[in-house]
């Protein structure tokens, strides 16, 4: 079978695709700050805790007749309320940092299966875990697009900002630069990002997705500009690959471009060892 | 107040939330063209005392006055360079852009800026470096680049925390060099636990451990050391030469 032809007549494949790509610029953008900031572990406890919200919006929807109410509503209350909380104490309180984490993390994950557990009638947690590309609705690409350009604006037109909170927080509120809103806004955003990729890769590898395309162009990137744009090609690349090696060799996409993202990022570690 | 009067902190306290006070009725006053040393044991409150100076923290009780402004007010006019290893050192940044950062909140044009950058890293013998990864930087490159992007933000007062700490003898001495230059127009406060630093550099010696006490740089003996260390220290290295040159100095105020 040709991959071209199969693009264009099988829609999952061609949403599939199409779902990376338009994300890439946004996961160049947020993996970049999450990667430079050292905050994996936070968008990690946010990616768990839209399971929570996952779990309680199925059981609204269908124990309490509430019909108004998706999946995807929930994912986004329980992500975004993971990371404004942990972003919160980390800013507050940041020796407490780490065991809010796993707190949430583990607490959002347990509440999810629970109410999945009540929830009559079937439920594709496992999608919901580890991505199922037939659920990438076309409307998907809108609310991606969309992201892109709520994240790629505010990047440009404040970069030098950025920049400086990244690098040295002190230092940018000496120098004017509320720093807090800025932090608070990335992890809001991150946690969308991470909502919008569950069908393609799913919660549990959402993280790996975000972090591995930045990570990778970090090995090699002197500004803060570069690496985010590095990242992006890289997801791009990361997801056509993963993609297309997933149909044709039969197997779950998400884990097959986590892969490729994670042999593409050893190869890096050892290419800069090798340079330097 | 004076218009020579850059800092005045009055009866200020700290403590942090309900522990016990960090620090405790603070009183002095530096006036322009002064530079002190701000010294202590560890944990004895000379990060908390920079810190308040700079509106990072606000004092429990009691003012702090630069420039007769609060200093979140007086910001503008502060140049502040952190403990070079307190930053990450894999962060993508050039040194350049480390210098450039000075620049954020004052207005001009992006030629100005520009040049005062370049001047900025000229002063500091950093300029070739502009284009450099600062990870890729030694300690003491580093340190030169902070106190270039300090003095990018063109400041009245420099305040450094522990500049020669983990560089090289090498890098230390090119370094009281250039501290000597800056003096000469700006007041200049230092944070440091070498005390040969202490002598040789400042006029005013600002001693912290809980409480503070202001001695004269020409009068600071080893006995007034060991009171605020609690304990016998010994002036090594640089005492001979710095007692002799504050002495010939003379220093009034």
């Amino acid at each position: 079978m040709n991959f071209l032809t199969d693009f264009f007549t099988l829609s999952f494949l061609r949403n599939a695709l199409l779902i990376g790509l338009v994300a890439a610029p946004t996961l160049g953008v947020i993996g970049t700050l999450i990667v430079t900031k050292r905050i994996a572990s936070l968008a990690g406890a946010s990616a768990h805790a839209a399971l929570g919200g996952m779990g309680i919006a199925l059981y609204l929807a269908r124990v309490g007749q509430l019909a108004f109410i998706s999946p995807m509503h929930g994912a986004i209350a329980g992500a975004v309320g993971a990371a404004m909380i942990v972003g919160i104490i980390s800013l507050r309180a940041k020796e407490r940092e780490d065991t809010v984490i796993g707190v949430v993390w583990a607490l959002g994950m347990s509440i999810g299966l629970l109410f999945l557990a009540r929830t009559p009638g079937y439920v594709d947690w496992q999608g919901y875990l580890f991505g199922n590309i037939l659920l990438i609705a076309e409307k998907d690409f809108l609310w991606m697009a969309l992201l892109d350009g709520v994240v790629i604006l505010p990047a440009v037109i404040f970069y030098r900002k950025i920049v400086a909170f990244f690098f040295d927080p002190e230092f940018a509120a000496l120098r004017g630069i509320r720093g807090t809103a800025c932090y608070l806004t990335i992890l809001a955003l991150t946690a969308l990002t991470i909502v919008l990729l569950i069908n393609l890769v799913g919660i549990i590898l959402v993280i790996a997705l975000l972090t591995l395309p930045a990570a990778t162009a970090g090995c090699f990137a002197r500004h803060l500009g570069t690496m985010m744009i590095a990242a992006a090609i890289l997801a791009a690349i990361f997801v056509v690959v993963g993609v297309a090696a997933s149909f044709w060799l039969c197997l779950p996409t998400g884990p097959v471009i986590v892969v490729t993202a994670g042999i593409v990022y050893l190869g890096a570690l050892i290419l800069r060892k090798f340079l330097r | 107040m004076s218009d020579d009067v850059i800092i005045e902190i009055k009866n200020v306290d700290f403590r942090y939330e309900a522990t016990s006070p960090v620090l405790e009725n603070v009183n002095f006053a530096v006036k322009r063209n002064q530079s002190g040393c701000i010294v202590g044991p560890n944990g004895g409150g000379k990060s908390t005392l920079l810190k308040l100076l700079l509106g990072l923290l606000t004092p429990s009780a009691g003012e702090i006055r630069l420039f007769g402004k609060t200093p979140c007010d007086a910001r503008i006019k502060v140049g502040y360079m952190p403990q070079y290893h307190l930053l990450d050192g894999a962060f993508p940044i050039t040194a350049g852009e480390v210098v450039r950062m000075g620049r954020l909140g004052i207005s001009g044009s992006r030629k100005q800026h520009n040049e005062r950058v370049v001047r900025a890293m000229e002063e500091m013998e950093v300029a070739h470096l502009a284009a450099r990864s600062f990870a890729e930087l030694s300690g003491g490159q580093r340190q030169r680049v902070l106190i270039a992007r300090a003095l990018a933000c063109e400041p009245e007062l420099l305040l450094l925390d522990e500049p020669t700490a983990n560089i090289d003898p090498g890098a230390e001495e090119k370094f009281y060099t250039v501290l000597a230059a800056l003096r000469q127009r700006m007041t200049v406060l230092t944070v440091s636990h070498d005390l040969g630093f202490v002598n040789r550099e400042t006029d005013l010696i600002i001693c912290v451990n809980k409480f503070v006490t202001l001695h004269q740089a020409a009068n600071f003996t080893a006995q007034n050391a060991d009171e605020i260390y609690h304990h016998k220290v010994s002036l090594i290295k640089h005492d001979h030469d710095c007692f002799c040159h504050c002495q010939h100095e003379g220093h009034e105020a």
